[in-house]
């Protein structure tokens, strides 16, 4: 909706063929086709779609974009071969999105404006531009092809400038004096003067070791022997490099079109194809919505995207680093299983504010070396082993001004206070957000049953304002 | 040294250390206690390489029955260097997975930090596994059970979920039996059921030692063996744990400390004031010679 009037945002073949066109306020187009199916525009569908369609595109390339709105730009480079050239690629291609049914216009060229340019204004058919003859060919398209706004596009053929010949044939600097630098730009790009890259949606992974299949298949046993094949190759590969990685992608490419990734991540960097195998069988086991074949794979991939340098290891004889990589392995198990965010391990933090002394950080990655104070010999715990968060409000009756308490009901149970230390007051930290909150005054007690709380008084008696409240925040052994 | 040379030689290593890794801790026996009267009653302690249970004696017993596991897993988890020699070191040892349902965190707190340090296990030590339900919690726990790697494991399920039947505790068993590593099942908020655990502890809270000025002492409890395979009929013992020694110490069930002194609550101390009238009202309510205030 535009200047409060309903307005195409785009149109299918049919429609633009009975003389629709975007832009269009929906009124006049249903006064001239009455019959006229309109649906609402959802730009964020049509970008997932986009996305899918990206992914499936994984297949020819690792290097896919988005040409916005409507449009995949693939960097073929050094690909094409594998498909058994260019002209061979590109008809794949065709099929591929002809069995998807999706309509295609696709061009290959030198540059990536180039063969956006002659897919979308060049004669309509799949067209390879040879190298060398982009200028040639690219001279005699319209100027609509720069790809700029209406009022520029207009502009220019008021000035007799129909074509990008009739453009290039004017000096560059007065081309931008009129229109500005972007325009020359977008031109010099066109014609092949300037090359520019791509920005591919994933990031090009560090090792990729891929297998395409005639058929497609969807039997889960010759699925998992494909997969053995892959990590031994990619763990060769890595070795050869003297590298391990961090976190391996798997790709499984389905026939029609839709694709699944599983990640595996290891703690270390590691390229051991058994204990790899066994992650992959653990993430497999752990899927909440099982690999579905559908009508089958036709090919399977796996990216490692992080790499990191790993030597030859070398074992000594006390079997330490035999113990430390057999808790590596099972952190790695573990995390595959229930998630970076569920295998913990603790970093202690300079602070003494109760809540935020310690940290739990994912087991996934290594813990930051810091050492953890020396408990005070001889002495009880000071901290709870159990933390109630948030701490939990109590009942409380103490003795004023700062006594600890006598007695606290919590949970619906009153527990007589038979011994006490406190106060230890801590403050809260100023200078961080949330610092204004009230001092606490902390108490060790112990109940007539011998259990062991930690509880503290906020605000003061006689103080004036609100009475105190007594919150109790963390358990004892 | 050829490089050939060099890898066989590595290798070679690492299937011996490999191979001591499988037969150290499941012939190291058993894992005693460290208080004299128990380890006798139990022959020598708890063996290693099997399961044990520790409930909680009610809901009141939660913290003590997890202080009490941590004590047997960190006795567990300590190094073999370290034997009774060299009781002090105890600061060291194997690393202990710790796998607890999110339904415990949210009943009893969750596990923090410097107190597990304070009762002698070095946090860093510890991996902490939390499961969402009581399914993921025994698979964690049978995969740490399977790892020889470790000190010790500690699965804390919440209540009696329906996968910790007498099957997957055998499971746990044969697991433990098998990598030699000491597997406590940390029961809280669950009836007794039958389970092939080799003994089943029942703790409860046990006032501790007071310190100067009636603070509260170091933790205390109050141990109950309801079974052991094998082993004598049903016995209870008082003891505390001690965090220089890494071990637990028998009390005497008529030790003095260990009578309740109850404060006195009629009388305030000397060094105390009065309720200070503030001007709310309360302080005429709580009574102007009791020195005490309700609120909360």
């Amino acid at each position: 909706m535009q200047g409060n009037a309903l307005r195409l945002v785009d149109c299918d073949r049919l429609a633009v063929r009975l003389g629709l066109t975007r832009e269009m306020t929906l009124a006049d187009a249903r006064a001239r086709i009455p019959g006229l199916v309109a649906l609402e525009a959802e730009p964020l569908a049509d970008r997932e779609f986009l996305d899918g369609v990206a992914a499936f595109c994984d297949r020819f390339t690792p290097l896919v974009a988005r040409d916005e709105p409507h449009g995949l730009m693939l960097d073929i480079t050094g690909c094409a071969h594998l498909f058994g050239g260019e002209a061979e690629m590109l008809s794949l291609v065709r099929r591929v999105m002809d069995r998807l049914e999706l309509g295609l216009r696709a061009a290959i060229a030198g540059t990536p404006d180039a063969a956006r340019a002659r897919s979308r204004f060049g004669p309509g058919a799949d067209e390879v531009v040879p190298p060398g003859r982009e200028e040639a060919l690219l001279r005699s398209l319209p100027v609509a092809a720069l790809d700029t706004d209406a009022g520029t596009v207009v502009a220019l053929s008021r000035a007799g400038l129909k074509t990008l010949a009739d453009l290039a044939s004017r000096p560059s600097e007065t081309l931008s004096a009129r229109f500005g630098e972007a325009l020359a730009v977008k031109l010099r790009r066109i014609l092949g003067h300037e090359d520019r890259r791509i920005t591919p949606l994933r990031p090009p992974p560090d090792c990729v070791v891929e297998r395409h299949f005639a058929e497609p298949f969807a039997d889960m046993a010759s699925l998992e022997a494909v997969v053995v094949r892959l990590i031994g190759e990619a763990a060769r590969v890595l070795e050869a490099r003297g590298e391990g990685g961090r976190v391996f992608e798997l790709g499984f490419f389905r026939s029609d079109g839709a694709v699944r990734r599983l990640a595996i991540e290891t703690g270390r960097p590691s390229r051991d194809a058994g204990a790899l195998l066994r992650l992959y069988r653990e993430r497999i086991e752990t899927l909440a919505d099982p690999l579905d074949p559908g009508f089958g794979f036709d090919a399977i991939r796996l990216a490692v995207p992080l790499c990191e340098p790993l030597g030859t290891p070398q074992h000594s004889l006390d079997g330490r680093a035999v113990e430390e990589e057999a808790v590596a392995d099972l952190v790695d198990r573990l995390v595959t299983r229930f998630g970076r965010d569920r295998v913990l391990r603790f970093a202690p933090q300079d602070t003494h504010h109760p809540v935020r002394a310690a940290k739990a950080l994912s087991a996934a990655a290594p813990l930051p070396e810091a050492a953890w104070p020396e408990p005070e010999p001889e002495e009880p715990p000071a901290r709870p082993l159990q933390l109630f968060e948030p701490p939990q409000p109590v009942e409380a009756v103490a003795e004023v001004p700062d006594g600890p308490p006598i007695r606290f009901r919590w949970r619906r149970l009153t527990h007589d206070v038979a011994r006490a230390e406190g106060p230890e007051r801590i403050a809260p930290e100023w200078w961080r957000a949330g610092g204004d909150e009230p001092v606490r005054d902390y108490y060790r007690v112990e109940d007539a049953q011998g259990r062991r709380f930690w509880l503290y008084r906020t605000g003061f008696y006689g103080a004036g304002g609100a009475p105190p409240r007594w919150f109790l925040h963390g358990l004892f052994a | 040294m050829p490089p050939a040379a060099s890898s066989v030689l590595s290798d070679l290593r690492r299937s011996l250390a490999e191979a001591a890794l499988r037969a150290g801790p499941a012939a190291a026996g058993r894992v005693g206690l460290g208080a004299a009267e128990i380890d006798a009653a139990l022959s020598g302690g708890l063996e290693r390489a099997a399961l044990h249970e520790v409930y909680a004696a009610g809901t009141a017993g939660l913290a003590a029955a997890t202080g009490f596991a941590l004590g047997l897993a960190l006795r567990a988890a300590r190094g073999e260097a370290q034997g009774e020699a060299q009781e002090g070191a105890a600061g060291s040892g194997r690393p202990i997975l710790w796998v607890r349902q999110d339904f415990v965190d949210a009943e009893t707190g969750r596990l923090h930090a410097p107190g597990l340090n304070e009762l002698g296990l070095d946090p860093a030590r510890l991996l902490l596994v939390r499961a969402r339900d009581g399914e993921g919690v025994l698979r964690a726990g049978a995969e740490g059970a399977r790892c020889p790697a470790l000190g010790a494991v500690l699965i804390e399920p919440w209540g009696e979920p329906r996968a910790f039947d007498l099957t997957a505790s055998r499971r746990l068993a044969l697991a433990a039996e098998g990598s030699g590593v000491t597997t406590l099942l940390l029961r809280v908020a669950a009836a007794e059921m039958p389970s092939a655990a080799r003994t089943r502890w029942q703790v409860r809270p046990l006032a501790s030692r007071a310190l100067e000025a009636n603070a509260p002492g170091g933790p205390a409890f109050g141990l109950r063996l309801l079974r052991q395979r094998g082993g004598a009929a049903e016995r209870e013992w008082r003891v505390e744990w001690n965090r220089d020694r890494c071990a637990f110490e028998s009390r005497t069930p008529f030790d003095r400390s260990d009578r309740l002194l109850p404060r006195r609550t009629d009388v305030p101390p000397l060094s105390r004031p009065l309720v200070p009238l503030s001007g709310d009202g309360q302080a005429a309510a709580a009574g102007p010679d009791s020195g005490l205030r309700r609120t909360g």
